[in-house]
């Protein structure tokens, strides 16, 4: 009896251990590619920016903190006085403020949207959604010149307004930090509404009626129930809208004309003219620390909302 | 229980749809509900009950006629002006509030202040024994309890009239037996007029002070429950509520006070007054338990032979086939003096207790 019992343990190990290799190995290209794709690159931008910039591109085998220190701070080529790199920091403000912008313009516009659709009867939902998804089907640089076709001074809107007489001149919008925000609230809008819409759809408007027949008018009945109850929705479509918009490179880059930078282009300018590779790697991992410092807050107040709806 | 009423629905229709989908969820329906009486809209899903709730409590408005509240006016006033609250079939219960928070919202959307909210929670948690899971989180308590939650949610700004929406139904049978007391004893203590829907029958009986009985988005009869019982108005009624037999007869004689029937068997016996003409053949309802079986064929009613015998403890219920395509069933208790042993395939003769015979509404 022991023996058997002990033979059949044993064949349970070997057959657990081979368990345990065999999905190790199914693991194996996802975590290849996971490093090659992910955490190979980064390892490498967070060693560049630790090194010498090169003379021309490129970077010197030798350690340096210039480029974190060119983040923050400039030293004056005449005078060799230090001052702030006020440049650097005007750009990540207007990231950041851009970045925040379009994520409240997408609230405003995807809450109305989610709701719609959520409120459609359920066979009809998927069409809606559908449209949702079809700028996704488009390459994101034609749907930033069809952006910028509209706005330009004499674009569509401009004619319009021109033509009816409601303006004299053509309002200059392209070329402006109002250019980039809209196009950006364009690009990221699906982000936001897919995943209030998923919230929506969840939500049991029992609960509204229940709180209108409490005498709760609409508006009380949207702040006491309805957001309290998708700000799970809320929270992860404006962080799958801010990250991106943090980041965002094509859209500020052709609507800004290149003189509204953001944090992207900045660090695709070190990179190219400028020519400072450590300082552009430093900026790539700044902007991923702001990126995770959101990321963990987001995570955070998930993590206490999900508790109470447990 | 005053003769005041408190809600009145004057001609009211409701239409679903449009075109070709058209559907009348209730059609031309009138009905006047009194101060502080436990009303019940009783009938089978797709009635037009629950549309009729919805009405009075403001979610959907008529397509036509008017619903008043104290001979006021309310057809086209949102749910947050009526002084109307419902308890949900589902319960419909904050999640992101506790049960405290939930029972005092309908007070906080009014503007109560904290003390007043604070004061009528603690009254209402009291009222429905809930006292010690005040700072629950809704989904942290039983059915049955978050049955009584939204009762007391429904009751805190003490509304002119509560509408419950089949609030039993997701109740297992012996918590909807208790919560049936309960109710009853929460209409009589806090005075409020209740309108309940179900289209469980024997709850509509147990429970309410009237109760209306509606087919196909019509009211067929309002009444007490004995006079839905003893008296049903129409083939419907009559089926819906208790088991019944239905036989034809003929109508000979219609007076103010009695009318008399000829039934096949030739017998002749008087009834109620009826609406019907005279020389027609009316339906007529007899209760199972209103007949008695008797060997004395000469003085019975009917007379058939026993086809089937079904034992059920307190009484049995004998299958008596008058014709090859009719029958009749008699409920006969096995305590009572009425008792005997009959065999299946004997003849008996069906004696009618007075009063049971219903001439139906065509």
């Amino acid at each position: 009896m022991s023996h058997e019992s002990r033979y059949l343990s044993q064949h349970e190990l070997v057959a657990r251990s081979q368990e345990v290799r065999k999905n190790l190995l199914l693991c194996a290209p996802a975590l290849l590619v996971l490093f090659l794709a992910a955490s190979g690159p980064l390892l490498v931008m967070l060693f560049y920016s630790f090194l010498e910039a090169g003379n021309y591109g490129g970077v010197k085998y030798q350690w340096s903190l210039d480029g974190w220190f060119n983040v923050f701070m400039v030293r004056d080529i005449f005078t060799d006085e230090l001052g702030f790199a006020d440049a650097h920091l005007s750009v990540f403000w207007r990231s950041i403020r851009l970045s925040i912008m379009t994520t409240v313009a997408c609230l405003i516009i995807g809450f109305p949207t989610a709701y719609f659709i959520a409120t459609r009867e359920r066979k009809n939902r998927n069409f809606w959604l559908f449209l949702v998804t079809i700028p996704f089907w488009t390459n994101l640089l034609i749907r930033t010149f069809a952006i910028m076709e509209l706005i330009r001074n004499n674009g569509l809107i401009n004619n319009l307004l021109v033509g009816t007489g409601v303006i004299d001149e053509p309002i200059q919008m392209l070329y402006t930090d109002f250019a980039i925000m809209i196009g950006m609230t364009y690009v990221y809008l699906p982000l936001m509404i897919l995943p209030l819409y998923a919230s929506m759809e969840k939500l049991d408007f029992n609960l509204v009626e229940a709180a209108y027949d409490l005498y709760a008018t609409r508006l009380r009945v949207l702040r006491r129930v309805i957001i309290p109850l998708i700000k799970p929705g809320i929270v992860a479509g404006s962080i799958l809208v801010f990250i991106p918009s943090l980041g965002a490179f094509v859209t500020p880059r052709v609507l800004g004309g290149g003189k509204n930078l953001m944090l992207g282009n900045l660090i695709q300018l070190q990179f190219d003219q400028g020519q400072n590779w450590p300082l552009g790697a430093a900026l790539s991992i700044a902007l991923l620390i702001i990126v995770m410092t959101t990321l963990l807050v987001y995570v955070r107040y998930a993590q206490r909302s999900g508790e109470r709806n447990d | 229980m005053t003769d005041q009423v408190a809600i009145t629905a004057d001609g009211v229709s409701k239409i679903f749809g449009h075109g070709k989908d058209e559907v009348a969820a209730l059609d031309n329906v009138s009905v006047e509900i009194r101060e502080n009486e436990f009303f019940t809209l009783l009938g089978p899903s797709g009635c037009g009950k629950t549309t009729l709730l919805r009405l009075i409590a403001g979610f959907e408005h008529p397509s036509a006629g008017r619903i008043l509240l104290h001979e006021e006016e309310i057809s086209h006033l949102p749910p947050f002006k009526r002084p109307v609250n419902t308890v949900f079939q589902n319960y419909a219960l904050f999640p992101h509030l506790t049960v405290a928070q939930n029972i005092g919202f309908g007070l906080a959307m009014q503007d109560k202040p904290q003390t007043e909210i604070d004061a009528t929670v603690a009254e209402m948690l009291q009222l429905v024994q809930m006292e010690s899971l005040r700072d629950r989180r809704t989904d942290q308590i039983s059915g049955g309890q978050q049955q009584r939650v939204a009762l007391a949610r429904a009751l805190a700004p003490h509304p002119r009239v509560l509408l419950l929406d089949e609030p039993l139904s997701a109740l297992d049978y012996k918590l909807r037996k208790g919560m049936q007391i309960e109710l009853k004893r929460l209409q009589l203590e806090t005075g409020i007029t209740f309108i309940f829907v179900t289209h469980d029958q024997e709850e509509a009986l147990t429970m309410s002070d009237r109760l209306a009985v509606m087919n196909r988005g019509k009211i067929l009869q309002v009444g007490s429950p004995s006079d839905i019982y003893d008296r049903p108005a129409e083939r419907f009624v009559a089926d819906f509520i208790g088991d019944t037999n239905f036989l034809t007869a003929e109508l000979i004689e219609s007076g103010p006070e009695t009318s008399l029937l000829k039934l096949p068997s030739g017998k002749t016996l008087t009834s109620h007054p009826t609406d019907n003409d005279c020389g027609q053949i009316v339906n007529i309802a007899v209760r199972p338990e209103q007949a008695t079986l008797t060997e004395n064929l000469a003085e019975a009613d009917l007379q058939g032979t026993v086809s089937n015998i079904m034992y059920s403890g307190t009484d049995s219920h004998f299958h008596i086939e008058l014709s090859p395509d009719e029958e009749f069933v008699a409920k006969v208790q096995n305590s009572g003096a009425n008792r005997r042993d009959w065999q299946i395939g004997q003849i008996v003769g069906i004696k009618f207790d007075p009063g049971a015979v219903q001439i139906l509404r065509d």
